[in-house]
């Protein structure tokens, strides 16, 4: 029932997201038009793949840091893929795929480096320091983020702000098609891990106890989740919100067992980004606001309402 | 009376790098379907540690843990789970959630990873909830119970993995004095009714004397008495391992101790 009611809003936000535009399309052109099928349409997918793989990873990664406020990116991802895009407009690597790689390079080095620093203790993965090592991560890439950033011209330091904010104008069915072949395997992995991930919201020794590997699913769990947002930023830079938000609207609404969280959070996720994504382009057309933007002023006051209802209750 | 050994361990030495002392020594420990024992010691014995190396969490640098003739840590945490329910001292609730779900969750180590609960899944649900006198409670909140309520519930789903042998950490510890009653009553009942095999590790030595059919005492990691209750707890014994002046008493055949003040005005 859920999923049908998921589905059917997703239908019609997709259709939305087609409809409107800044370019006037009369409704008997829609299956002609080269807007909506070059433009409208692999944007509002993308949008869509995007926003699922963020629901999906920011579920997964609440489950192990076993912090109900973390996000893809409080891992420092961020962090990593916008040292990477910002290296590549300041140093004006050629190419269309140039900036995307260098992201998706930083955020795995970033996620690479974090990862080294969460097995510092033995061979457990200690979701603490994951935590402390994402922010100190992410930190130190911003440090030199920002330092790149000063030392660069005006017009590439707009081109690299517009990037660290998000968004979907560099859409295309090549990078749709990339998201569809990348991300079945984590979000599989993930999938996998979902009745494992129920018991570990208890805490690692009573979920061995109820039958987790629980070493091995914190290291799958951490990697799948990752390498979904790293693909997510190279393709869209960093939105936030979406992937704090959406699990816990989910949570909230379809309850706790993450056999149902990953799949509502994933169709939630894609729901809210297309919508963000269509306001992004048409409440100031002909220009653009990053979504990143859009996200951010839906997500904080939902999120404080959130908190409040945490705190009462 | 040959019951089945679900648990042994044997002359189980523990060790952590860098500890001035071994955390067990030489420790051995047979638990057979149908036993209910009683583990006490003071703290920092070495009681936690003992289950931990029984449960495969803990390897012992010399001797061995094996349940069911296996190696403690040669099975899979799943396997393990179909075969052993615990309850920790400790855990977390970090998201609401009612009582059914979790003592579903007991059921996880018996699904396949594609597969949804089965009719022998709710089945063995509402069996534990009965056993533990939670079947009122099955639709609250969590958050909502009492302790006592919340021990019993944390019982019913390591009943829900329909284990061969129970073992519980301190499950009385923040309990008043009827809700441990009734803890100690039900644990009991299942051993009698159910030929399940319990492992408890306890403060409360005067209710493991009457309550448990062996009981293991721990001083400084190793054996300081096994057996049944009559047999271990003396005045020597347990005034060396508590460092305490005690005096026992007899109390419907089993060893009841009472701690003593100290005079001061002794010559």
């Amino acid at each position: 029932m859920k999923y049908v009611l998921l589905a059917a809003v997703a239908v019609v936000t997709l259709a939305g997201a087609v409809l409107l535009g800044a370019a006037e399309v009369p409704l008997r052109d829609m299956v002609a038009s080269p807007i909506v099928w070059q433009l409208r349409l692999p944007r509002a997918v993308l949008a869509f793949l995007v926003g699922g793989a963020l629901g999906v990873s920011g579920v997964g990664l609440q489950a192990l840091v076993r912090n109900p406020l973390a996000d893809p990116f409080l891992l420092g991802l961020s962090g990593g893929a916008g040292l990477g895009a910002v290296v590549a407009i300041a140093f004006d690597l050629p190419g269309p795929w140039a900036l995307p790689l260098a992201a998706f390079v930083g955020a795995v080095g970033a996620m690479a480096l974090v990862y080294r620093l969460g097995l510092m203790g033995g061979a457990e993965l200690d979701p603490r320091i994951l935590l402390l090592g994402g922010v100190a991560v992410g930190a130190f890439a911003g440090a030199i983020t920002t330092a790149i950033v000063s030392l660069a011209q005006a017009t590439e330091l707009r081109n690299a702000f517009l990037w660290l904010w998000g968004g979907f104008s560099g859409a295309s069915w090549t990078t749709v098609l990339v998201m569809v072949v990348y991300a079945p395997l984590p979000l599989a992995v993930l999938a996998a891990a979902a009745r494992p991930l129920d018991l570990l919201a208890l805490g690692e020794e009573p979920a061995q106890y109820l039958g987790a590997d629980v070493r091995r699913l914190k290291r799958l769990v951490y990697l799948a989740a990752s390498l979904l947002t790293a693909a997510a930023v190279a393709v869209a830079g960093v939105i936030g919100f979406v992937g704090l938000v959406v699990p816990h609207v989910c949570r909230l609404v379809w309850g706790r067992l993450h056999r149902t969280l990953f799949p509502t959070a994933f169709l939630a996720g894609g729901i809210l980004l297309v919508a963000a994504d269509t306001l992004a382009r048409t409440v100031v057309a002909p220009r653009e606001l990053p979504v990143g933007i859009v996200t951010a002023l839906l997500g904080v006051p939902v999120f404080a309402f959130l908190l409040r209802r945490w705190t009462v209750s | 009376m040959d019951r089945e050994l679900i648990l042994a361990l044997s002359g189980v030495t523990c060790r952590y790098p860098g500890a001035p002392r071994d955390i067990l020594q030489g420790v051995s420990l047979e638990v057979r379907a149908g036993e209910f024992h009683a583990v006490l010691g003071p703290n920092g014995s070495g009681k936690t540690t003992l289950v931990r190396t029984a449960l495969g969490l803990v390897r012992p640098v010399e001797g061995h843990a094996d349940i069911l003739g296996r190696p403690a840590s040669a099975w899979s945490r799943r396997e393990l789970a179909r075969v052993v329910g615990v309850l920790p001292q400790r855990e977390d609730n970090l998201f609401p959630q009612r009582v059914r779900e979790t003592v579903l969750l007991g059921r996880y180590p018996h699904l396949s990873l594609l597969g949804g609960m089965r009719a022998t899944d709710r089945a063995a649900v509402e069996r534990a909830l009965v056993a533990c006198d939670a079947r009122d409670l099955a639709d609250r909140w969590l958050w909502t119970l009492s302790g006592g309520e919340y021990q019993r519930i944390r019982l019913a789903r390591a009943l829900a993995q329909e284990p061969r042998l129970l073992v519980l950490d301190e499950p009385t510890a923040s309990l008043d004095l009827r809700h441990e009653m009734e803890l100690f009553e039900l644990v009991r009942a299942l051993v009698d009714a159910q030929g399940l095999a319990v492992l408890m590790i306890t403060h409360h030595v005067n209710l493991a004397a009457r309550f448990a059919d062996r009981v293991l005492l721990l001083a400084e990691g190793r054996s300081a008495g096994a057996g049944a209750p009559g047999e271990v707890l003396t005045r020597e014994t347990a005034e060396r391992v508590f460092a305490w002046p005690v005096s026992i008493a007899p109390f419907e055949g089993r060893p009841q101790m009472i701690p003593l003040r100290p005079r001061k005005d002794a010559p």
